[in-house]
């Protein structure tokens, strides 16, 4: 652990930082016992920042920093379960494409090379208009899931063509391995890497879908993400009403959040290729 | 005869992932359970009270007609392809009755594309350029800081951007309005004057964020460039830093540039969609926020089938340059 500090660059310590601070907000102060923050009418109304509520409250009487540690939750869970779906569904299509060949290859790839290229936020917007914001979380993590695993699944294929044609590979075939076994045993390794880069990437772009559709009002309606944060305090006029600490903390929030992602898995990237330089 | 294979092959791929795409919008809403139909009825119910049984299904028959809902599933495939997918006829839109849904997107797609096309461009243009200064002389500590800025503005959604900015120059600032207002009656010269003042902040929101992404990819691909045995060979010939620059490091790195615009373009539209709608500016963005707040499923379907069209005649068109711009590509 302290020689991968000395070893790691500035983004992969800051990112780190960051997104475990992010991390610690949402899987552990979220357990600390609290009112829900969800529930209006809790509190006074229009409270500025004090000891007990950390950035005011809400227009409705809801505590801004429980709301705020609420949404951080929902919204990682959300990047997390579309993120684990998406890379895993992407790295076995792309094993299976790039080690049978032919023509299941072929009819794969021109399924996930439409995925990659087909702009998702329209579909995205037709399917949960459909919904009309009755959907719940798990509903949407599926609908975002289905654009999460085309772009891995590509980079697998090809990675699994290259890795097919090393001598390993050949050896271990003719020792009798099955092709399951080789490619959890020989190429799952080489993938897992990429995968993690990827899995972080997919986690913020979830994210960010999902942030995007809440600002059109297609989220779920009860369901406190950050996006939805947003979305409620621009319908509840808090720009106009000059609520900075209600409308700028999920702003703020969601800023900070990408960034640290962003950093950690341009980081992340730098320090595995320097690894490999080695 | 190379040129001609490889051309056929892209155009075949083209076709194929329109076909795919819109396919999946048509039958994915027929799987879910809700009927826009029977929505409609009871959102005119809610608002107009219970309607008499007959009375009902008469208009349930004819809502059905209009939204192409007759018939069975292949039927309506076979005819939402032919009419909807290859003569861009949707029907007529819900929300603005009779007016068809063809004619609403022809007049709003122009604002799209002139404001996404525009900021695309100059974003790839401006980006490339500060990356190449950036990757160069990677060394020097302008060039970090310029990477540092890149790498804060671009992870951050379209939105958000959108947002801080509206924030704080048309609401703190007031150096614009709020929402943007487009003068349809007063002539040509306050026409382009609204239509100028409506396009700044959106544009300048998407430009921040595009142009972060191609500092960023441009910075290290011409910063390995420049470490390549060919421009230290030509530095030691004596060449000038600004022909190695131009004709050895950019010409090197910016072929990969073309690709990743190619596929950039789907995120830039969905970018432009958010933006849009952010600031009320009138294009496919705001139609498709308007179609969904009334239901317009005629509408939403519409815009949805263009920008697919949309995105990948542009990715196409991009893909069938590149040949041209990489003398090292021979369409294999």
């Amino acid at each position: 652990m302290k020689k991968f500090w000395k070893v790691a660059n500035f983004r992969l310590k800051t990112g780190l930082i960051v997104t475990l601070i992010f991390v610690i907000i949402g899987f552990v102060v979220y357990f600390f016992p609290h009112k829900d923050p969800f529930i209006s009418n809790s509190y006074p109304n229009n409270l500025g920042a004090s000891a007990e509520h950390l950035l005011g409250t809400t227009s409705l009487g809801q505590d801004v920093a429980w709301l705020l540690v609420e949404a951080i939750h929902n919204s990682l869970m959300i990047g997390l379960i579309v993120a684990t779906i998406g890379t895993v569904v992407g790295v076995l299509i792309g094993l299976l494409a790039g080690f049978a060949g032919g023509a299941l290859d072929r009819v794969l790839m021109i399924i996930t090379d439409t995925f990659v290229v087909i702009p998702s936020l329209p579909i995205l917007i037709m399917m949960t208009s459909l919904m009309k914001g009755n959907s719940t979380v798990v509903v949407m993590a599926l609908v975002l899931a289905m654009f999460a695993w085309a772009w891995p699944s590509r980079q697998i294929r090809s990675m699994a063509l290259t890795i097919k044609e090393r001598d390993f590979i050949h050896t271990a075939r003719f020792s009798g391995e099955s092709t399951m076994q080789i490619v959890v045993t020989e190429i799952l390794p080489f993938a897992l890497s990429w995968s993690l880069s990827n899995f972080m990437n997919a986690t913020l772009s979830a994210i960010g879908s999902e942030s995007s559709l809440a600002v059109l009002g297609l989220s779920p309606g009860n369901l406190v993400s950050l996006g939805n944060m947003i979305q409620w305090a621009r319908n509840y006029n808090a720009v106009l009403a000059q609520r900075w600490l209600w409308i700028g903390s999920p702003i703020i929030a969601t800023v900070i959040l990408f960034i640290g992602l962003f950093l950690l898995i341009t980081g992340y990237n730098d320090y595995q290729s320097m690894k490999r330089g080695r | 005869m190379k040129f001609k294979t490889f051309f056929l092959q892209r155009i075949l791929a083209w076709a194929l992932t329109i076909l795919i795409g819109v396919t999946f919008i048509f039958f994915i809403p027929r799987m879910f359970p809700s009927d826009p139909v029977e929505n409609m009825i009871s959102q005119m119910e809610t608002r107009s009270g219970n309607m008499a049984p007959e009375e009902k299904d008469a208009l349930r028959a004819q809502l059905r007609m209009q939204f192409g809902l007759d018939g069975s599933l292949l039927e309506q495939y076979g005819y939402y392809l032919s009419h909807g997918l290859l003569r861009f006829d949707f029907g007529p839109s819900l929300m603005s009755y009779p007016e068809s849904v063809g004619s609403i997107i022809g007049r709003n797609l122009p604002y799209t594309l002139m404001l996404s096309l525009t900021s695309t461009l100059l974003a790839w243009v401006i980006g490339n350029v500060i990356g190449l200064l950036a990757g160069f002389r990677k060394n020097k500590r302008s060039s970090k800081i310029l990477e540092g800025i890149a790498i804060c503005i671009y992870p951050i959604p379209y939105f958000l951007v959108a947002l801080v900015l509206q924030i704080v120059f048309a609401f703190v600032l007031k150096w614009f309005p709020l929402q943007a207002t487009i003068q349809a009656n007063g002539g040509f010269g306050a026409w382009l004057g609204s239509v100028v003042q409506a396009s700044i902040l959106p544009a300048v929101s998407m430009l921040l964020l595009g142009t972060g992404w191609w500092i960023i990819s441009m910075k290290s691909l011409a910063g390995t460039t420049s470490e390549e045995d060919y421009v230290r060979y030509a530095r030691y010939r004596g060449l000038s830093e600004f022909t190695i620059g131009t004709s050895y490091v950019l010409r090197n790195s910016i072929l990969t540039q073309v690709t990743a615009l190619a596929m950039s373009l789907g995120g830039v539209f969905g970018g432009s969609i958010m933006t849009e709608i952010i600031f009320g500016y009138p294009g496919v963005g705001t139609l498709i926020q308007k179609a969904i707040l009334q239901s317009d499923y005629n509408m939403i379907l519409g815009c949805i089938t263009i920008s697919i069209v949309a995105i990948s005649t542009a990715t196409l068109i991009v893909d069938l340059i590149y040949p041209f711009v990489d003398p090292r590509i021979r369409y294999s």
